[in-house]
């Protein structure tokens, strides 16, 4: 019950140390899933591993970073699979019908899909309606436009688009890269920022940020925003690895995306989260899908498996915060 | 005060023994205690003396970390609250525990519904959940009526009732006079007396002396984890436990009435918003503390909430300084532009991020001035929090702590530092001392002092009257919506503003005798 006298560097640094600590959990499950694969195929411990695992994941990173964000608001996006997909859409059409060129084409994806987000955002924020059903219509909406700009067919690009998922630095790619400098970033972004703070506090308790002459709409609009954005630039890494765009691609998801975020303990009430956990939830789900093909589990059996995986997962999840708060 | 067998004789019930808890730091240390059949047991200390925690230690919420318990002799180690009462070990918690969209009959016996044939038997339900409420001394409530739609008096009421259901040996309230009115604390006054007569054991937590001194038979006192005293309550005044809880005498001196009273700096002119606040004017000077009086519902938070852009009003000026022209104040954020601080009635609810640390709380105001082009300064911000933790002597671990995790005076003066970082020169206060011990009020009144000898102006709204003439210039005095008086130093006494705040409600002649009454009491 003493003031404390320890200096402020002194509790930052123990803040730090609390924060690895909240990884470790996560870091081990993942070292054991490794090692168990390793021991269950040969094959697993490889570049080869790594390489598809490097080229697989930067779609479901970048959205999960952006899923992160709004979770951690209180909200729930979840439109983030189509939109993906009208994004791609927009991109191809640019491409191929249009003729123009990829540094055009990427932002104009990005920018559509941003503009899905802040539609949530708005009209979530103006008529105080949840997230969860306003994302529910724009799933549908997004939807519904990649069909029409594509008339519902699959539209094959061309080699055009390589260059953003070919390795350029030890096997990984320019979308491997950036989906790690996103993460980065967001990580910063969300600590240590007046933005980041904001959406913390939000999540907490909207109604205390607002008492504190904070106006509250501008910063969850925006969280919705980059969500968007983060969605159109998942769509630009998926349509490089695929040479195509497909209007049916990222269906289900945003399930995957709410997964790997939850994987990662950030909270489904909003107001506790953070990136890097998110990072290692998407580790974990993606090494599990690689590690289950390599051993050669069948499709229905990869199902039940990873399903069961994010159940435990999250169980575990309590009990680990249990036990930090027994010992505060 | 002793009942017929003197309790002191009976073998004890409950034996504590070196009980302690530590979370950051130690919360309770080596505390031993005897709790026998039929006494009514004071539990007092200031806000973080630890005492919500050893009742929780007692009824199975948080287990203790050094020490033992006994009950009847047999080692008693509870490691859940359900296990606790299967003991006849119950608490009443100061936070209500109901479900406000079922009935009462429906809280009542939520874990046991009386049932037919696999359905709930509504009949059988009923009639248990009146004779239950019977108990409180409210039968005569529908026992159909939802929880929400009852006044928190009566929620209090349900809550104490349902903890009375089913064996109880021991029974823990904490600060359960807190929400209820005269009439509902005399019957929980006379239910106190007869479960000691069953020979029920009662732990009392609360702040109200006086309340104390009618009821219990021993005090004991606590005061940062130890104990600090355990004995017959009747050998002392009341001033003395007012001493013993607070270390030191705290004698307030207050120098209200040699203030400097400046310019306004406030002005609402014809302020409302129907039908809750009836247009309202009224003028803060710099240098003074404008305090509004009035009963609950009378329509203070809602002034208050005007004048801060929470809620909008329907008409009405408000005007900043000596500025002719009316600001423009449309939500919270115009008003802490506009220079109006406001610490809100509800810390917990509206007021703090119960879960982030003492500093994210302190700043939260204030980013700007922590941060720079957008990018947080954490030093900063921690040595910020670490001043004012200082300033207003807030007991924590450090400025890292959660603030969910700290008393509620001490949550009060997390929420008062982050307005007074971003020094506002109006601030409005809502019930700024509720449920708060004596203390940290006495840091509160000295800190209101302080602002108003810096040329601030506050305006308290307060429904402790003798704290308001003891703080304030002036009392603005609402009554059903508008302001009905407003009074000064020389001229205000309790009757008179009892008489105020009544008097939107009855006839005049009606209100100056309820004044009386209630000035009687008081």
């Amino acid at each position: 019950m003493q003031t404390s006298s320890s200096t402020p560097a002194a509790s930052r640094q123990a803040a730090y140390l609390a924060g690895f600590k909240n990884y470790l959990g996560l870091i081990a499950a993942l070292l054991a899933m490794c090692v168990m694969f390793a021991f269950l195929s040969e094959n697993f411990l490889s570049a080869a591993t790594f390489i598809t695992l490097s080229n697989d994941i930067p779609p479901l990173v970048v959205m999960s970073v952006g899923m992160t964000f709004i979770l951690i608001i209180g909200g729930i996006d979840l439109s983030v699979g189509s939109v993906m997909a009208l994004a791609a859409s927009m991109l191809s059409m640019a491409m191929v019908r249009w003729g123009w060129p990829l540094y055009a084409a990427a932002p104009l994806g990005v920018v559509v899909a941003a503009l899905c987000g802040t539609l949530t955002g708005m009209v979530s924020v103006h008529w105080r309606i949840p997230s969860f059903i306003v994302s529910l219509g724009v799933l549908e909406i997004a939807r519904g436009l990649a069909y029409q700009v594509t008339n519902s067919r699959t539209e094959y690009i061309g080699s055009a688009v390589d260059v953003i998922s070919s390795p350029i630095l030890f096997g990984m790619s320019p979308a491997f890269l950036s989906a790690i400098a996103i993460v980065i970033i967001a990580q910063l972004v969300l600590t240590r920022t007046v933005l980041g703070r904001y959406w913390i506090g939000i999540g907490t308790n909207e109604e205390a940020v607002r008492l504190s002459g904070v106006n509250p709409n501008p910063s969850k609009i925006l969280a919705f925003a980059l969500m968007g954005a983060l969605a159109g630039i998942a769509a630009l890494f998926q349509v490089s690895r695929l040479e195509a765009a497909d209007p049916n691609g990222g269906v289900g998801m945003e399930l995957q995306v709410i997964a790997a975020v939850v994987i990662g303990g950030t909270s489904l009430m909003g107001g506790r989260g953070s990136i890097v956990s998110t990072f290692i939830g998407v580790l974990i789900i993606s090494v599990l899908e690689a590690g289950l093909a390599q051993v050669g589990v069948s499709e229905p059996m990869k199902r039940i498996i990873t399903g069961a995986v994010i159940v435990v997962a999250v169980i575990l999840d309590t009990y680990r915060r249990r036990g930090q708060r027994h010992a505060r | 005060m002793q009942p017929n067998d003197s309790p002191s004789q009976a073998s004890p019930l409950l034996t504590l023994s070196g009980i302690g808890k530590s979370y950051a730091a130690p919360v309770l240390d080596g505390i031993d205690l005897d709790l026998r059949p039929g006494q009514v047991l004071a539990l007092t200390g200031e806000n973080g003396a630890g005492k919500s925690t050893l009742s929780k230690i007692i009824c199975g919420l948080v287990d203790a970390s050094a020490g033992g318990m006994t009950l009847d002799g047999q080692p008693y180690q509870p490691t859940s609250r359900t296990q606790a009462e299967g003991l006849g070990i119950r608490m009443v918690m100061q936070e209500l525990n109901l479900i406000p969209t079922l009935s009462i009959a429906e809280n009542l016996f939520l874990e046991k519904l009386p049932r037919r044939f696999g359905w709930i038997d509504r009949k059988k339900l009923a009639e248990a959940a009146r004779a239950q409420m019977e108990v409180v001394g409210l039968g005569e409530l529908d026992p159909w009526t939802p929880v929400g739609d009852l006044g928190l008096g009566h929620q209090q009421m349900v809550e104490i009732a349902r903890n009375l259901i089913g064996s109880c040996r021991c029974l823990i309230l904490d600060e359960p006079t807190a929400m209820l009115t005269n009439r509902e604390v005399e019957l929980l006054f006379s239910r106190i007396e007869r479960l000691r007569a069953e020979g029920v054991a009662i732990i009392y937590i609360s702040h109200r002396l006086e309340e104390l001194k009618r009821i219990a038979d021993r005090i004991v006192v606590l005061r940062d984890g130890k104990l600090v005293c355990n004995d017959d309550i009747g050998r002392y005044s009341t001033e003395q436990l007012v001493q013993l809880m607070a270390g030191e005498l705290t004698k307030i001196d207050l120098d209200a009435e040699h203030r400097h009273i400046g310019a306004p700096v406030l002005r609402i002119r014809s302020l409302g918003r129907a039908p809750v606040v009836q247009p309202a004017s009224l003028a803060l000077h710099a240098g003074e503390v404008l305090g509004i009086a009035g009963l609950i519902g009378s329509g203070r938070t809602e002034l208050l909430r005007l004048i801060f852009g929470a809620d909008r009003a329907d008409q009405g000026e408000i005007f900043i300084g000596d500025s002719q022209q009316p600001a423009r104040i449309r939500s919270p954020k115009d008003a802490v532009k506009a220079g109006i601080a406001m610490v809100t009635e509800d810390r917990k609810g509206q007021g703090l991020l119960l879960p982030q640390a003492i500093s994210v709380n302190t700043s939260l105001a204030n980013l700007g001035s922590v941060s720079r082009a957008g990018m947080l300064d954490h030093a900063a911000e921690s040595s910020v929090a670490q001043d004012y933790v200082k300033k207003l002597r807030i007991r924590s671990g450090s400025v890292a702590q959660a603030a969910g995790e700290l008393s509620g005076g001490n949550q009060q003066k997390v929420v008062i530092a982050r307005w007074l970082y971003r020094d506002c020169p109006i601030m409005l206060f809502d019930e700024p001392t509720r449920g708060i011990d004596i203390g940290a009020k006495s840091d509160i009144y000295r800190l209101f002092a302080e602002l108003a000898a810096q040329g601030k102006g506050l305006l308290v709204v307060s429904s402790d009257l003798r704290e308001l003439m003891q703080i304030c210039d002036r009392i603005a005095v609402m009554s059903a919506g508008r302001i009905a008086d407003t009074f000064s130093r020389d001229d205000w006494s309790q009757e008179r503003i009892l008489a105020a705040a009544f008097s939107g409600y009855v006839g005049r002649q009606e209100a100056a005798a309820a004044a009386h009454v209630a000035g009687n009491t008081a």
